[in-house]
């Protein structure tokens, strides 16, 4: 699959099928700081990813105060 | 693409987003009726803002202050925006398109003032000039235009994006350093008195990862890229920190900021900075200060004098070379 990272803004290949909590783990983000969004949608945590999707990590945090 | 096995807790249809301290999953619909309900209750509980409120909500074009406004409006207030354009390069012009087309996209009206234009400095420009760390300059920026936007158009109410990250954050900062003076100001109301506007924190029961998941689900595009200028800060720091935490003890954050709340703020009454200090006025500006000339007044003397520097020579990498 395809997954789309930010900060700095790249793109990775891994292997499917995969669940979005191994895939964040298996990339040492934190489950808290990210959303995941696959083909367009958001997912939860035991969603499936599979090898043809395009997957988009997404930091969710601001460092204002 | 294969399927995702996990059910909304309120309609069993397929989830689109797990919380943890909610030990449950949610369907879009659920997710926003979560949101709506959450920060109704933040709203009420905490008297934040009236029906007939006038209401100016601070937007910098990210998340938080987009989901704010756009749940404001849902939620049947009248609100206005204000930009503060800070000249953060690239950044800047980005985040400004992003809460102009938010603004243009509804029909609300966004209230703009840019801080080069009208002021004669940028915040690159101001780090620089006043050896301040570029989050201190912008924060002083800000907080001075929020207040001087609200109070000249004659809004009730300021309202700002700050969610449960930021607040436990800011909390957890403060408990470390045990400032109490700060820690009695950290309330999600601070109400109107002379020289100020009433200000409200209508997002401090959700966490930042649902104002993102909000934008997500309710198709609004906002910058996700975080200010160049604020890498590498505290704040973030005490963020990765209690998202640790959180991560092994869902509701941590929550706990921590709402016990706060709860018990101990009532304890710290009275206690707060410049609580119990007369304010005089600003003889240049005319706003609440200590002094003669307010810290506003002299960030612009200093800053505007000093030649504009760009933002690349001021981010947080080189924060020690300055």
């Amino acid at each position: 699959m395809k997954v789309l990272l930010r900060n700095p803004k790249r793109e990775i290949e891994m292997s499917g099928p995969r669940r979005v909590h191994a895939l964040l783990a298996k990339l040492q983000l934190s489950r808290e700081a990210h959303l995941v969004i696959r083909n367009g949608t958001l997912v939860p945590a035991d969603a499936e990813l599979a090898d043809d999707d395009i997957v988009e990590i997404r930091p969710v945090i601001s460092g204002g105060a | 693409m294969v399927g995702s096995g996990s059910k909304c807790r309120t309609c069993r249809g397929p989830a689109i987003i797990d919380l943890p301290r909610h030990n449950a999953n949610f369907c879009a619909d659920h997710f926003m009726e979560l949101c709506r309900r959450q920060v109704t209750k933040a709203i009420e509980h905490f008297k934040m803002i009236a029906r007939d409120d006038r209401v100016l909500v601070a937007v910098s074009g990210g998340k938080d202050s987009l989901a704010v406004w756009d749940l404001l409006i849902e939620l049947g207030y009248e609100a206005d925006g204000l930009y503060v354009g800070l000249g953060i390069g690239d950044y800047s012009d980005i985040s400004a398109e992003y809460a102009r087309s938010f603004a243009a996209q509804r029909g609300l009206h966004l209230v703009e003032v840019k801080l080069r234009e009208q002021y004669g400095y940028d915040i690159p420009t101001a780090a620089k000039a006043t050896h301040r760390v570029p989050c201190s300059a912008c924060g002083l920026s800000k907080r001075h235009i929020f207040d001087k936007a609200a109070l000249d158009g004659d809004y009730t109410v300021l309202v700002t994006g700050h969610n449960l990250d930021d607040e436990a954050a800011v909390l957890f900062g403060n408990t470390l350093h045990w400032d109490v003076e700060y820690l009695a100001r950290q309330l999600p109301v601070l109400e109107a008195r002379a020289g100020f506007p009433k200000k409200v924190k209508p997002l401090v029961r959700l966490s930042e990862r649902e104002t993102a998941a909000w934008c997500i689900v309710r198709g609004i595009d906002y910058l996700v890229d975080e200010c160049p200028m604020a890498a590498g800060n505290k704040h973030l720091a005490y963020k990765a920190s209690l998202n640790a935490i959180e991560e092994a003890s869902p509701g941590t954050k929550a706990g921590f900021y709402f016990n706060f709340i709860d018990n101990m703020a009532p304890l710290l009454v009275g206690r707060a900075v410049a609580e119990g200090v007369e304010l005089g006025e600003c003889s240049n500006c005319g706003a609440p200060t200590t002094g003669n000339v307010c810290a506003f007044c002299h960030l612009v003397e200093t800053a505007s004098a000093h030649a504009p520097v760009p933002v690349e020579l001021v981010t947080n990498k080189g924060r020690g070379k300055r």
